[in-house]
């Protein structure tokens, strides 16, 4: 330092004290990482800078908003119509499904009573389009066109047409960036749809793959399972989508088998996603608890050992 | 040099906007590991070209905005902004005198370094990225480094008349 500053006259005629500046400001951004890291403190700065990048982003956005435009608004008369009679088609087959889909909806709440359990989740689903996808070079990460001003939240819910996305890390004024299930550091609780076994879907950083590394040797579990999430942990309602089992490696000598499912969302070619707001009762999660019976395997016993996202309130689910 | 008036800073603004647009653009899937880190090249630039106006405190700033508009650790790019322009600013008399070959060279080795602070910070935070994002970055951005030299020299051509 000292060295420095008695040659600097020699060096850099133009800045003064250029070493203690450095570490000056070096000093700031080590302290700022440490708050960043640690809270949420510095949510509001965050938020000041990203509305001056927003215009950014949507310049960004705007070739593929134009060349979608010019696309659609250039479409032929004929394959309009060959898409509306498709469109249709689609409708008619969702609402039938939707008609059976409600009156077992109407049967659930019946038997739930009766159960004296409480009523599910309702859920509000909002439609909201992808700006980037991957903006930060480290992390999958995507960032949406809603923000704050929306009613998006951090930690909510973001699943697409056949499966659960990601989640809500930062919510801005406009847009927010998303966490997708696939980030190395995405944990995800869910559950074989087929029997009700419950783990952690972890991310591996490929958008084709999630790894389940607390599955026992002996648990229960096929390729061609359908996994979903269990609405354990708060942040992801229960029953949507998550993966497909597609291989399970049994080591005799490993405490658990390599798991890896295929996602059934397509994480890298999603435009449009929707965000989730689920209108969750104080002691919902209570009742959760109290119905799911304690016979699980000892795999769950991993979960405390798992320090994702959102595996908080998952260790108090063992006996 | 170091007689700052106003306008003559817009052309450099710009191109440091033009640099963030490129960070935050889409580019295809197996393409994106060798985004070259415009932002930190237009800097190396302008301040290795006027050390007096763009130093560490606006490389800082721009840095601050890089992790906004990644979602990085708020902090982690300034950081390694304010590194490497330190390093430009204190050796900019011998990196004018570089010829191009040499000073594409130089700009390899500070971008290692750069990507090497992003790294350590990664580490210690508990990011785990797989190593061709830090590398790939790397190797484009020295590729890229010539035509960036040629397009910030026009601009500042232009700018003086």
């Amino acid at each position: 330092m000292a060295a420095a500053k008695s040659k600097r006259q020699h060096r850099s005629p133009y800045s003064p004290a250029l070493g203690l500046r450095l570490l000056l400001l070096a000093g700031l951004s080590i302290l700022i990482q440490y708050i960043d890291h640690r809270d949420n403190h510095l949510d509001t700065v965050r938020k000041a800078i990203g509305a001056t990048v927003y215009p950014l982003r949507v310049l960004v956005d705007a070739p593929v908003s134009a060349w979608r435009w010019i696309g659609e608004s250039t479409a032929s008369r004929n394959q309009l119509q060959l898409e509306n009679s498709r469109l249709n088609v689609e409708r008619l087959l969702t609402q039938a499904r939707l008609q059976r889909y409600s009156a077992l909806e109407a049967e659930n709440a019946r038997l739930r009573e009766m159960l004296e359990a409480r009523a599910r989740v309702r859920e509000q689903v909002r439609v909201a389009e992808i700006l980037s996808v991957s903006a930060n070079p480290f992390r999958h990460v995507l960032v949406i066109d809603k923000g704050t001003s929306d009613g998006v939240y951090d930690g909510q819910a973001i699943v697409d047409a056949n499966g659960v996305v990601g989640q809500i890390i930062e919510a801005g004024v406009a847009s927010s960036q998303c966490l997708l299930i696939s980030d190395p550091g995405h944990d995800l609780p869910v559950e074989v749809n087929r029997n009700g076994l419950r783990t952690i879907a972890r991310g591996t950083g490929d958008f084709n793959r999630l790894d389940l590394p607390f599955l026992p040797n002996n648990s229960d579990i096929e390729p061609g399972d359908l996994l979903v999430t269990s609405g354990l942990g708060g942040a992801f309602p229960a029953g949507y989508p998550v993966a497909v089992v597609d291989s399970i490696t049994r080591v005799p000598q490993e405490p658990f088998a390599a798991v890896t499912a295929t996602p059934s969302a397509a994480l890298n070619q999603v435009r449009e996603i929707m965000l989730i707001w689920s209108e969750v009762e104080e002691s919902e999660v209570d009742s959760e608890e109290a119905e799911t019976p304690a016979t699980e395997d000892p795999a769950i016993e991993s979960d405390g050992a798992s320090d994702g996202d959102n595996t908080d309130s998952e260790g108090d689910a063992d006996e | 040099m170091s007689d700052a008036r106003a306008g003559r800073h817009l052309p450099i603004i710009i191109s440091l906007i033009i640099a963030l647009t490129l960070a935050i653009a889409p580019l295809p899937l197996w393409a994106e590991p060798f985004r070259p880190d415009w932002v930190i090249l237009t800097l190396i630039y302008w301040s290795m070209t006027f050390p007096g106006n763009y130093s560490v405190g606006v490389a800082w700033i721009v840095g601050l905005i890089v992790d906004v508009a990644q979602g990085t650790l708020l902090g982690q790019h300034a950081l390694a902004f304010t590194i490497v322009i330190y390093v430009t600013v204190k050796f900019h008399l011998q990196l004018r005198q570089f010829p191009m070959l040499q000073l594409t060279a130089t700009v390899f080795a500070v971008l290692g370094l750069y990507q090497f602070v992003l790294f350590w910070i990664n580490g210690v935070a508990g990011v785990n990225a797989p190593m061709v994002t830090y590398w790939g970055p790397v190797l484009s951005g020295t590729a890229i480094w010539p035509l960036v030299t040629i397009v910030l020299v026009g601009v500042r051509q232009r700018a003086r008349r």
